[in-house]
C-alpha cells in the first residue's frame, strides 16, 4: 500500500473561495473603480500590465514552494523533526527554525506550504514561528529581490542586523504563550 | 546573472534535491507529492491572482501622505505605533510595503519608524494574512503567529533607537 489517503495531513482543508477572498474582491472592486473615476481607463489598464507581469514572475516560485512544502512533508522522518524541533526542543530548535528560514530560498509565499508541512510532521508552534518569522525578516530572498533596490543597501543592511534576534524571540515566546494556552499539549481537532 | 536567477536557480535546485530523495523512496512517494504539491499549487493560484493584481489597485488609492507623513523622526514611540498599524494596514505583495517605506525615508521619515513600518508590513500585513496565510497554513497557527509577533516592530524600533543610524 503506498497511497495513504486514509489519512489527510492536518490543516490542508482546501477551500479555493472563501470569506476572506470575498473582502479582499470587495476592497479590489472599490479600489479599481476610484482608479477609474481618477485616472480614466489608462489608469485601470496600467496598473493591471504592471501586476501581470509580477504576477507571472511569482507564479514559478510559488509552485516551486508547493513542490517543496509536498516532499518535504513526504521525506522528512517524523521522530527526527520532533526531536529537532518539536516542543522539547529548546532554543536549539528555535535556531534551527530560525536558519532554516534564513536559508530557504524563494521569493513571496514559498514559506508558507514548508512551514505547514513541518507543522504536520511534528514540530511545534515556537520553531514554526521562528521559521516563519526568519523567512520574512531575514530571509535573502525578499531582501536581495525587493528590498535592496527599493529601499537601498544601507537600509536593508541595517535592518536586517536588527532583525537577527527577532525570530528567535518570536519563537520563544509563542512557546511560551503556547505552554500556558494549551498545557496539556494541542487542544483535540474539531471533527470536520 | 541578477540576484533573482540566482534565487530561482537556488530555489527549483532545493526542489530537485528533495525530489530525488522522494524518487529514491519509490515511485509512489515521489507522484503523490507531486500531485499534493501540484493540487496546492493549483488551489492557490485564484488567490495570488486577487491579491497581486488586486494590491496594486488597493495601494493606488491608499493615501500615501497618511501613511508616510506621521513618521517623521520626532514622532516617537507614537509613530512608531502609527507606523506599526500603517504597516498592518497596507496591502501585502512584494513590494508596496518597501515602496512606501523608501518614500517615508525619502520624505524624512524617521529610521526607527520606517524600520518599524517595514517589518510591521512584512509581518501582518493583512491581506496577506488574509490571504495567503490561513489558506496554507493552520488558522489557528496564523493568529496564533501573528499575536505573539506583535511586539517585534516595537523591539526593532526600540534596537534601532538604541543602536543608531550607521
Amino acid at each position: 500500500m503506498s497511497r495513504r489517503e486514509a489519512e489527510p495531513r492536518p490543516g490542508r482543508i482546501r477551500k479555493p473561495i472563501g470569506w476572506s477572498m470575498i473582502v479582499i474582491g470587495v476592497l479590489v472592486a472599490i479600489s479599481a473603480f476610484l482608479v477609474y473615476r481618477r485616472d480614466g481607463i489608462d489608469g485601470v489598464t496600467a496598473i493591471l500590465t504592471n501586476d501581470l507581469a509580477l504576477f507571472g514572475g511569482i507564479l514559478p516560485r510559488v509552485l516551486a514552494g508547493c513542490l517543496l512544502g509536498a516532499f518535504i512533508a513526504e521525506i522528512l522522518p517524523h521522530e527526527k523533526v520532533s526531536q529537532s524541533l518539536g516542543p522539547q526542543s529548546g532554543l536549539k530548535g528555535l535556531l534551527i527554525g530560525t536558519a532554516f528560514g534564513a536559508i530557504l530560498p524563494g521569493g513571496p509565499f514559498t514559506a508558507y506550504p514548508v512551514a505547514s508541512a513541518l507543522l504536520s510532521v511534528g514540530a511545534d508552534f515556537g520553531a514554526t514561528i521562528a521559521l516563519v518569522v526568519s523567512w520574512t525578516l531575514i530571509g535573502y530572498g525578499r531582501a536581495v529581490a525587493w528590498e535592496l533596490p527599493i529601499m537601498g543597501t544601507d537600509f536593508t543592511l541595517w535592518r536586517l542586523v536588527i532583525s537577527l534576534p527577532l525570530p528567535v524571540l518570536a519563537g520563544a515566546l509563542g512557546r511560551f504563550v503556547y505552554i500556558r494556552m494549551y498545557p496539556k499539549g494541542a487542544p483535540p481537532r474539531v471533527p470536520p | 546573472m541578477t540576484a533573482a536567477l540566482i534565487i530561482d536557480i537556488l530555489l527549483w535546485g532545493s526542489v530537485a534535491a528533495v525530489g530525488s530523495i522522494a524518487l529514491r523512496r519509490g515511485r509512489s512517494v515521489l507522484t503523490a507529492s507531486l500531485r499534493e504539491g501540484s493540487m496546492d499549487f493549483i488551489n492557490i493560484v485564484p488567490r495570488i491572482a486577487l491579491g497581486v493584481i488586486g494590491s496594486g489597485y488597493i495601494a493606488a488609492v491608499i493615501p500615501q501622505e497618511i501613511i508616510t507623513g506621521w513618521l517623521g523622526p520626532d514622532s516617537g514611540w507614537l509613530g512608531v505605533t502609527t507606523a506599526v498599524i500603517a504597516g498592518a494596514a497596507t496591502p501585502g505583495g512584494p513590494v508596496i510595503g518597501f515602496s512606501l517605506g523608501a518614500v517615508a525615508l525619502k520624505s524624512g521619515g524617521g529610521a526607527p519608524q520606517v524600520i518599524a513600518y517595514v517589518i510591521a508590513w512584512a509581518l501582518f500585513a493583512f491581506q496577506r494574512l488574509l490571504l495567503f496565510e490561513i489558506p496554507f497554513m493552520p488558522a489557528r497557527f496564523v493568529w496564533f503567529r501573528a499575536a505573539v509577533s506583535l511586539p517585534i516592530p516595537f523591539l526593532a524600533a526600540a534596537l534601532a533607537m538604541a543602536i543608531g543610524r550607521p
